[in-house]
């Protein structure tokens, strides 16, 4: 068993941060990876990027959004409780290399992989300018983080409940106006990161955006994980989860990650049944 | 003696008792029943005890096949393990997905005038009566050697090349990427042809042997196989078999119910879809199901559709009937369940609805032309022949290729073209020193036994190494 040394609600408990004891994966894993883990003997197989990771304390964190039953059993986790199972770390690290100027926009959790890649792409001397964004202030995650990670940080909201009123795309416009930009990374719900490249591919700035379709294995073996890039055929376990924003097909991506949404219902559904029931 | 031979003839080979086709097409309940004791013996009564036993050389690993048949025949199914065990770990595995009518019943003499005898059901006959009675001694295990060697894969390679090493008195562990053991046994083929209890069950008598088993242990990222020699190991074997699906590269391959037969299998076997909602893993359950290909994973696949409440499940091959790579008793049930056969057709195309969900499929009829490489007759398209189909599941089984992940990280282990390990035929030893291969990743997609017999070669060839040197 994988056990929970810390755990954190966040966004009004809609968020959950775990910091999990697995020390061979945090020995290895670097910015940009992520590990699947399996809650118990009947559980779905769920991948997730790291957020950090402490090879010191031989630890990984994993922040996720409660969108269906698996993470609502994950959600159940306490301190002292564990993953059955967490295998990692999977995919490619990101490659974080010395450009000049480079912009990371997050939206929702998706702030929550973007924290690292920041914190990478700044040690490695970039000038980076971090952009994150919720539909409102209760929603928004690790702000200190991500102010610690860049050297300016703008926060949007949707509602304008705090910092600018409005997506992040708004502010991603004005920096790709006023900067000579190398680089962007946008992580967070496919809409953005659609709207994100789209965005970027007018000023020809290169784009780099982190993938999540569904997985199994991780390992290359379903292909369940199949994307389209660059009207190729990529597996986001192995070949990814990062790709160039401007040749990701994201209505595919779109597409295939609704494949079981009947069925997610029906199954989130009985849960929440029997959770009442109980 | 010519009139007891012409007596032995008459018996008829004994049936495999079975549940009924109609209703086993919708449960997930293993097909045969097996053999009692009493038809067990009549059937071993069949063999007539050849002198030099063709059967013997049809089988990959060279079962004293009279020998464990004739102890049958006397009752002694404890003795008649014991025989078997000598060359082969997992007989209650083999006894139900080996191809025998091309190995060892294939060559049976009996076979040449009516049918052979069932090896096969015997063999799992006396597997299954040890797994239930528990009366043979175990295997004996030499003296601690002190060495330590690690495998890599859990399949039917590396659980061999684990049982031989550690009966050798050599320190084993396993490691394996799924947080499961039994390769292809556990996450491929379904639970009503091998039921899973009974791969678990031979890991646990792997244990018992002081086997170490390392899940969730993706070697290549979350350990390299250099880092395992630096922990102390004094050899490998890696057998992590053939886990990269093949697409056929055609328009609409990534609608929403297409699926990989890795993907479709896995779902259903290893994460228990079938048992959805109570396991958390979804499946798509198609009404209209279409699979592509021909071998063992086809046949799986389109059972599994139908168990899974399909109204129609349909092979679509671009060969003809006498070319299917398929264990004949696979295509048999297949046929019996209920599912149809189109041969020489091939998928041109996939078409969705507007939400990106697979609706129809286009073909093209297929003609046979001259023989290949492989001695298969060519298909060739037929012109104007394409033809549409209604259908919203797709399941491609048209073979599988060498996953990248291990052999990629691994930097002085030679591949082949295809990316296959470059292993010595005889002894599986790689480019890589105290480093050896065997099963699916050397080979290819092959069979169970075969990959079995890989791992009994390399254990050999690695005990040699391990008490003389490379
Ligand atoms: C659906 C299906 C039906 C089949 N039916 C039959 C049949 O009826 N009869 C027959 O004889 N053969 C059949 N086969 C073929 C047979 O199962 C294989 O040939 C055999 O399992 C190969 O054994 P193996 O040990 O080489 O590899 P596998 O069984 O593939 O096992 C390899 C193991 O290694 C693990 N692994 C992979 N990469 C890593 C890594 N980097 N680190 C750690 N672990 C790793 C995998 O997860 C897997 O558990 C079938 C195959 C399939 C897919
Ligand atoms: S292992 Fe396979 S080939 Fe050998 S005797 Fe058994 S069924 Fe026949
Ligand atoms: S998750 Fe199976 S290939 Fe990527």
């Amino acid at each position: 068993m994988f056990k929970i040394v810390r755990r954190e609600e966040m966004a009004e408990g809609t968020v959950v941060l775990n910091e999990i004891d697995a020390p061979l994966i945090a020995k290895k894993a670097k910015p940009g990876q992520f590990v699947i883990l399996k809650a118990n003997e009947t559980g779905e197989r769920i991948p997730l990027t790291m957020a950090d990771t402490d090879p010191e304390k031989g630890t990984v964190t994993i922040i996720y959004q409660i969108v269906g039953k698996s993470t609502a059993i994950f959600k159940t986790l306490q301190v002292g409780d564990g993953y059955q199972d967490v295998i990692g770390p999977l995919g490619k690290p990101t490659h974080l290399e010395k450009l000049g100027t480079v912009v990371c926009v997050g939206g929702g959790t998706g702030v929550a992989v973007l924290h690292p890649i920041t914190r990478g792409l700044k040690e490695v001397g970039n000038e980076v300018i971090g952009i994150i964004g919720a539909r409102n202030k209760e929603l928004l995650i690790l702000e200190d983080h991500m102010k610690d990670a860049s050297h300016e940080l703008n926060v949007c909201t949707d509602d304008g409940s705090y910092g600018h009123h409005g997506f992040v795309t708004d502010i991603l416009k004005k920096t790709l106006e006023e900067k000579d930009v190398k680089l962007v990374v946008g992580i967070g719900p496919v809409p953005m990161m659609c709207f994100v490249a789209k965005m970027t591919k007018e000023y020809n700035v290169k784009t780099m955006v982190s993938l999540n379709p569904i997985m199994i294995d991780g390992t290359g073996m379903c292909g369940g994980c199949r994307v389209s890039v660059g009207g190729e055929t990529k597996f986001a376990c192995v070949d990814g989860p990062e790709f160039d924003g401007h040749e990701v097909d994201f209505d595919v991506l779109m597409n295939r990650l609704q494949s079981y949404t009947n069925e997610e219902q029906e199954c989130y559904d009985e849960y929440c049944t029997m959770q009442t029931a109980k | 003696m010519a009139e007891e031979k012409k007596k032995k003839e008459k018996i008829p080979r004994q049936p495999m008792p079975a549940q009924e086709a109609k209703v086993r097409a919708r449960n997930f309940e293993e097909v045969p029943f097996g053999y009692s004791s009493e038809t067990a013996m009549k059937e071993a009564a069949r063999c007539i005890q050849c002198k030099k036993p063709a059967c013997v050389d049809g089988c990959p690993v060279g079962i004293d096949i009279p020998g464990f048949i004739n102890l049958v025949k006397e009752g002694e199914f404890t003795k008649s393990i014991s025989k078997i065990w000598e060359m082969n770990t997992l007989p209650a595995v083999c006894g139900r997905v080996c191809p025998q009518e091309i190995q060892c019943e294939g060559k049976c003499i009996v076979g040449k005038k009516g049918a052979p005898v069932a090896i096969g059901n015997l063999e799992r006959f006396v597997a299954d009566y040890e797994r239930e009675k528990r009366l043979a001694p175990a295997p004996e295990k030499a003296a601690s050697t002190g060495k330590r060697v690690a495998v890599v894969g859990s399949g039917p390679s590396g659980l061999t090349v684990a049982s031989d090493l550690a009966a050798k008195g050599h320190e084993v562990t396993i490691y394996e990427a799924f947080h499961k053991p039994g390769g292809v046994l556990v996450y491929g083929i379904p639970e009503f042809r091998l039921p899973k209890d009974i791969v678990f069950s031979e890991v646990a008598g792997l244990e018992s042997m002081g086997v170490n088993l390392e899940m969730n242990a993706v070697i290549g990222r979350t350990k390299t196989l250099d880092e395992l020699f630096e922990e102390g190991f004094d050899a490998i074997y890696v057998g992590v078999g053939a886990g990269l699906p093949t697409f056929m590269n055609i328009e609409g391959e990534n609608l929403i119910g297409v699926f990989s037969a890795n993907e479709y299998l896995t779902r259903s076997n290893l994460m228990k879809a079938y048992l959805f909602p109570e396991y958390d893993t979804p499946i798509i359950k198609g009404k209209n199901v279409v699979t592509m290909g021909g071998g063992n994973v086809a046949m799986d696949s389109a059972r599994t559709a139908l168990r899974l409440g399909a109204e129609r499940s349909i092979i679509v091959y671009r060969r003809s009937r006498e070319e299917l790579p398929a264990r004949t008793e696979e295509v048999h049930h297949a046929e019996e369940e209920g599912v149809e056969f189109h041969f020489l057709t091939n998928p041109t195309k996939f078409m969705g609805d507007e939400k990106g969900r697979l609706n129809s499929m286009e073909c093209l009829k297929m003609e046979l032309g001259e023989p290949d490489a492989s001695g298969r007759r060519r298909p060739s398209a037929i012109e104007g022949s394409e033809f549409q189909m209604e259908i919203d599941l797709a399941v491609i089984a048209i073979g599988a290729g060498a996953n990248p992940l291990l052999t990629q990280s691994t930097e002085d282990l030679k591949l082949n073209k295809w990316g296959y390990i470059d292993a010595d035929e005889a002894t599986g030893k790689t480019s890589k020193k105290a480093v050896w291969a065997g099963g699916d990743i050397v080979t290819g997609a092959a069979t169970v036994i075969l990959a079995m017999g890989a791992g009994r070669a390399a254990a050999d060839s690695m005990h040699e190494y391990l008490t003389l040197g490379w």
